[in-house]
């Protein structure tokens, strides 16, 4: 049912209606709407609703969940994302297939609450996969995915939305109903949990001998999880009759010149710039990456191999090196089209359309 | 004890007062027992991979979680109905009195229901011996080594600090005495709600003694007063031993960590235990509420 709502409201009626067992939660902002709502329904739903002291053992209840053989989820932002830090690669080696939604939000210092993606690009080596939404409507429908893709992947699943742009945002979504959700999701039927009729160790010390084998399985199901993800979004798609993207979204002529490439509900300026600049008479395209880990290098390349300039528009920086995504699609390309670096709308600043339509010249990287 | 839960073959050091405590904990409780494990020398002996000591369904995460992810655990049992399984979170004094402190503290808060057993032997023994919040006074470790007279402050009180989150069952326990160790698990176990066991736990490296004086410097350390052994149940305190104290000389001469002690020190050492005994007692007798202090 189609309905006005906030963000934060839409993706916390959707991750009840996913039946997890146990919610550990712990208020921080732009998330904190989030938990408050799956609070209010928890009486409806039943789930364990753990009011955890920190991130940290947010996340770490969700490892105990889950061990123990239950759906989990959590949701965080920013600085709670960074506390989160040691629990988020030992929740992915254990190969656990919690979902949590990240709440974009820049980190200090300076201390900051609006959004940009630093976030979680600084935690993009932890082991998760990692989607980024552009609207409320994907995150929502992302979420229901995020649950089937790491149940059958076991690998967590970070799914991330822009705080205050979308968390905060009132706008229409299609919810899916209850049994629409059961008859897409079936129930956690987990392979190994902490069982004591067949007793098994968990997150145990590896000597040098095996610990590399592991770290180098993890990378490639990680990898290999690009399928799963396509996978779980056509079946989605067929389900639910409404197409929301996997792992890249291409708008405009497939034979652009200049292409934008971004995330989030950055896309959606860049596609209005898009837009403007084609009845300016400007070949302008767009790729927006969805799926930023594991990074589909091979269709972006493939995407952009008609491209003569790419322009990648991001809301973080590794700072001493430049812009993430555009780090990534450099490596992707393995050629000599020109990429331009723009680092953008950190810390909440404002990227309207108009400087979107700015960098189209743009030959050297800059900062917007 | 009919078998053997925490299973030969780990690769604890010979005497291990900690590893006495595994065996313990575990064979006291059961089958039924499920372990959350904090990162420390009970995880890194028994967990090399492919082997791992544990006989029940054990989980390690990382250094400062056990309680959080035990809490995961305990929720998701609830909502499984799987209501006959005991959920222990275990960790050494650095992840229980330090590094996860406000883990524990949030799981008291909550109440959750599960046995937390700390198995104390005074220092970050995995990391090679140095200073904890459970190190005790004048203790040498590789942090407040012998050159600075060894940690200038006293040991938290771990027990009390419980006590005030107002949780159904705090005690303490030793190694050295084995049977209240064993009376005191089966008293939780029969319980719900938070409950705390502290458990003194020589290490045989850190503490530089023989292996085969452990569990007599565990006893001389309840002997001369230097640990006590109590429980709070629902806030009601009581001494489980109360001996005549002997001097406290003899138990830091047994031990390389208090080599280093001034005579000055002794006494003082001396008289805090004495001091520390009466309060207990005063304690005891008052019939006090510590729970309910607030």
């Amino acid at each position: 049912m189609k309905r006005m709502m906030e963000g934060s409201i839409a993706v916390a009626h959707i991750v009840a209606r996913c039946r997890p067992s146990v919610i550990p939660a712990y208020p921080i902002t732009p998330s904190t709407h989030i938990p408050e709502e799956l609070s209010r329904l928890q009486p409806k739903y039943g789930y364990e609703f753990i009011t955890v002291e920190s991130e940290h053992s947010a996340l770490s209840a969700a490892i105990g969940a889950s061990v123990a053989g239950s759906r989990t989820f959590t949701a965080t932002s920013s600085q709670g994302l960074l506390y989160m830090h040691e629990v988020l690669f030992n929740a992915s080696g254990m190969r656990l297939p919690i979902v949590m939604v990240v709440a974009n939000r820049a980190i200090g210092a300076p201390l900051n609450i609006w959004n940009d993606w630093q976030d979680s690009i600084s935690q993009r080596d932890a082991g998760w996969i990692q989607l980024y939404c552009k609207n409320n409507q994907e995150t929502a429908d992302t979420v229901i995915q995020a649950y089937k893709i790491a149940e059958k992947t076991d690998l967590p699943v970070m799914v991330c939305f822009e705080g205050y742009y979308l968390t905060h945002e009132v706008c229409e979504v299609d919810l899916p109903e209850q049994e629409e959700i059961d008859s897409f999701l079936p129930p956690f039927k987990p392979k190994l949990f902490l069982d004591t009729d067949n007793p098994m160790s968990f997150g145990t010390f590896f000597p040098p001998k095996y610990y590399q084998g592991v770290r180098e399985k993890h990378h490639d199901d990680l990898l290999a999880s690009a399928g799963t993800i396509s996978e779980v979004a056509s079946e989605f798609a067929k389900k639910f009759g409404r197409v929301q993207h996997a792992l890249l979204e291409a708008y405009g002529p497939s034979d652009a010149e200049t292409v934008f490439v971004t995330m989030g509900s950055l896309a959606e300026n860049t596609e209005v710039a898009v837009d403007e600049l084609r009845t300016e008479k400007k070949n302008a395209g767009l790729l927006r990456v969805k799926c930023m880990r594991p990074f589909p290098a091979e269709l972006l390349a493939k995407a952009l191999s008609k491209a003569k300039r790419i322009i990648v528009l991001e809301k973080d920086v590794s700072v001493g090196s430049g812009g993430v995504l555009a780090l990534e699609v450099r490596a992707a390309l393995h050629c000599e089209t020109p990429v331009v670096s723009v680092v953008c709308g950190l810390g909440g600043k404002d990227v309207p359309v108009g400087e979107i339509k700015k960098t189209f010249d743009a030959k050297k990287d800059l900062w917007l | 004890m009919a078998e053997d839960l925490f299973i030969k073959g780990h690769n604890a050091c010979a005497g291990c007062g900690c590893a006495l405590c595994m065996r313990w904990v575990l064979n006291t409780l059961g089958k039924d027992t499920v372990v959350a494990n904090a990162t420390g020398c009970m995880e890194v002996v028994s967990t090399q991979y492919p082997a791992s000591s544990w006989g029940v369904p054990y989980v390690h995460s990382v250094f400062a979680n056990a309680a959080a992810v035990a809490s995961g655990v305990t929720r998701a049992f609830r909502k499984q109905g799987r209501s006959k399984d005991t959920v222990v979170a275990i960790g050494g004094d650095g992840s229980t009195y330090d590094i996860g402190f406000g883990t524990l503290s949030g799981a008291m808060e909550r109440n959750e229901d599960m046995i937390y057993v700390c198995y104390d032997n005074e220092a970050y023994a995995n990391t090679g011996v140095q200073r904890s919040g459970a190190t005790p006074f004048a203790s040498a470790t590789t942090t407040s080594p012998q050159e600075i007279g060894g940690k200038h402050e006293w040991k938290k009180n771990l027990a009390f600090i419980a006590a005030a989150h107002g949780i159904p069952y705090v005690a303490t326990a030793s190694v050295g005495f084995l049977p209240d160790l064993e009376k005191k698990l089966l008293k939780a176990k029969a319980m719900k709600g938070f409950r705390l066991i502290v458990v003194y736990a020589p290490c045989t490296l850190g503490w530089r003694i023989p292996a085969d004086k452990m569990v007599e410097v565990a006893r001389m350390a309840v002997n001369t007063g230097l640990w006590n052994l109590f429980e709070i149940e629902d806030g009601k305190f009581s001494m489980s031993a109360k001996p005549t104290l002997e001097p406290v000389d003899g138990y830091l001469r047994m031990q390389g960590r208090f080599k280093h002690l001034t005579a000055e020190q002794i006494r003082f050492i001396q008289e805090h235990a004495r001091a520390t005994r009466l309060e207990l007692e005063k304690l005891e007798a008052s019939g006090v509420n510590v729970g309910r202090i607030l």
